[in-house]
């Protein structure tokens, strides 16, 4: 069964003949039809290996450069300080161990990150503590953010990497990047941030910002899958994931995509050409989902109210378990995520409602619709129509709904 | 392939014999809130037949689906027949559940067990 919901040409849904709804859009996004034209475009036309030295060859190089160009222009950086990589994970990983191995060599085995990361980097980190690497996790609070006070209480001699993520995949929640960047730079510590959820929505200025090192991933900003970027600032230390040929000036071997590459380009360089306006439009459909979602009873939204992505609603809905709520959402043509055990096909919920003080009973009965620029006003009003009725059907079946109705155990939230 | 069998999907869509009975025989409750899955199934006996039987489930589609498949498939059967379902022939009956799925069938066998129970304690009581 293919269900597609490729926005920009509006596809009916398999139900009803009614329109889907696309609220998944931290999961990935629909490709822009300016991106889809890059890229159908190289692969048609610019089939040539950029490192071959015939016209061939290096009218692909030359596109590859203009890439290169265009996404150093959106984060102001050099050209020679973009990588290209087969996305955010990779970027990621390729990011920490570099900086954690460069530290190593001058006896420092101590990182600095956030419990809330996604497992691209806490994957990565728990590999490194067991290289030897001492991993401290700093703690949020409800809200989903760290201080940079704590940032700077926990840098010590022997720190070789703070790792923050720009903006939480889960709850929205947008980290003071530019405050951790100047006290790193400030006590000389490699400074990375996961800008996955971030590039394309927020302005990011990486020499502004101090920012060392930076993950991005095409296609979370309407452009292909499987094609990412770290930034390295000129000067630190990178060492390949993947050995082969030279391509990336030496630390990615491969054969670059190059219509994902171009195709990234042009739509980042889309969404940074256009993110104020798409920003102030997404927030007033966020907020209004908001606010009507807030209207259900023993409900809660997750992350900070203020300091969130102008895409991301997330809400727990006590009593109720997510994956039965996504699906019952995908029926009435909604698409959306959950942290539920059960989506994630581990028994935990997850860790980032965790981390942020959700007990597991509430973090199972959460719902994340994230925007693009492709929803309107009118479907936010039919989700807030939907959704309450939802959650009222799964509640009125739920023994654990009941058994708080009725007396027998209390409500957790208001 | 979907997640989930069309058979999955239709008994959580319109999972049969959901509700609760007053009086029941019968009342089992397992599973909790923090891994994510709780049923509860009702039965109402009459000469150590199921006659009636109904769930409430808190969980994921697949314990849903397997609260009301499960009820379908112990529903007029003798006592000692339903004492025998297992969550395989649960998971069968819905043609198959993903691998990671497979302990939200085992709450459905169990729940089923924990009402027999309860109604096997409540009848002995009745009798001493
Ligand atoms: C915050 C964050 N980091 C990393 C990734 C991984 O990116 P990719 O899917 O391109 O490997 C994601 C995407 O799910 C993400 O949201
Ligand atoms: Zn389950």
């Amino acid at each position: 069964m293919i269900y597609c919901m490729y926005y920009p040409t509006k596809t009916v849904g398999k139900k009803r003949g009614t329109v889907m709804i696309y609220t998944d859009n931290a999961a990935t996004t629909p490709i822009s039809p300016s991106a889809a034209q890059t890229f159908t475009k190289c692969l048609n036309e610019v089939y040539g290996n950029p490192s071959s030295l015939h016209s061939i060859g290096q009218k692909a190089a030359e596109v590859l450069f203009e890439a290169r160009q265009t996404v150093a222009q959106c984060l102001n950086c050099q050209p020679r300080e973009i990588y290209f990589t087969s996305g955010g994970s990779e970027a990621d990983n390729q990011a920490i161990r570099s900086a954690a191995h460069a530290g190593k060599k001058k006896g420092k085995l101590h990182i600095i990150s956030t419990s809330v990361e996604h497992h691209a980097v806490l994957h990565t980190l728990d590999r490194l503590k067991d290289e030897g690497f001492e991993v401290q996790l700093l703690e949020v609070g409800e809200t989903g953010l760290v201080t940079p006070q704590q940032v700077a209480d926990a840098i010590r001699e022997d720190t070789c990497l703070v790792s923050v993520m720009y903006a939480n995949n889960e709850i929205g929640t947008v980290m003071p990047i530019a405050e951790i960047g100047e006290i790193c730079r400030a006590r000389g510590v490699t400074f990375h941030t996961d800008a996955v959820q971030a590039a394309g929505h927020l302005h990011i200025d990486v020499s502004k910002q101090n920012i060392d090192m930076l993950s991005l991933s095409g296609h979370k900003f309407h452009g292909p899958k499987g094609v990412g970027v770290l930034y390295a600032r000129k000067g630190v230390a990178l060492e390949s994931l993947i050995d082969g040929g030279a391509q990336e000036r030496g630390k990615r071997a491969g054969t670059e995509n190059i219509p994902a590459i171009a195709a990234m380009a042009q739509a980042l360089k889309e969404a940074c050409s256009e993110m104020d306006e798409v920003a102030r439009q997404e927030t007033a459909i966020r907020d209004r989902i908001i606010q009507g979602l807030s209207e259900i009873p023993h409900s809660i939204l997750n992350g900070d109210r203020d300091k969130r992505l102008p895409n991301n609603v997330s809400f727990c809905f006590e009593g109720i378990e997510g994956e039965s709520l996504l699906l019952m959402l995908d029926e009435k043509g909604i698409c959306g995520s959950s942290g539920s055990a059960c989506t994630s096909g581990s028994l935990d919920p997850s860790h980032v409602l965790l981390a942020i003080g959700r007990i597991h009973e509430i973090a199972h009965g959460s719902l994340r619709l994230s925007l693009s620029k492709y929803n309107t006003m009118e479907e936010a009003e039919y989700i807030i129509k939907t959704v309450p009725g939802v959650v009222e059907y799964l509640r009125s079946f739920s023994p654990l709904w009941k058994d708080k109705v009725s007396g027998k155990n209390p409500f957790i939230l208001k | 392939m979907a997640l989930y069998s069309e058979k999955v999907m239709d008994h959580f869509k319109n999972p049969r014999n959901l509700g609760s009975i007053e009086n029941a025989d019968g009342i089992g409750e397992v599973g909790n809130a923090k891994c994510g899955d709780i049923m509860k199934i009702y039965l109402k006996i009459d000469n150590e037949i199921i006659t009636d039987v109904k769930f409430e489930t808190f969980g994921c589609a697949s314990a849903i689906a397997s609260s009301s498949m499960a009820t379908e498939l112990i529903k007029g059967k003798p006592v000692s027949e339903a004492l025998e379902l297992t969550n395989k022939a649960v998971a069968e009956a819905l043609d198959g559940l993903p691998p990671h799925k497979m302990h939200c069938s085992v709450l459905a066998e169990e729940a089923i067990n924990d009402a027999i129970k309860d109604y096997l304690s409540k009848k002995e009581k009745a009798n001493s």
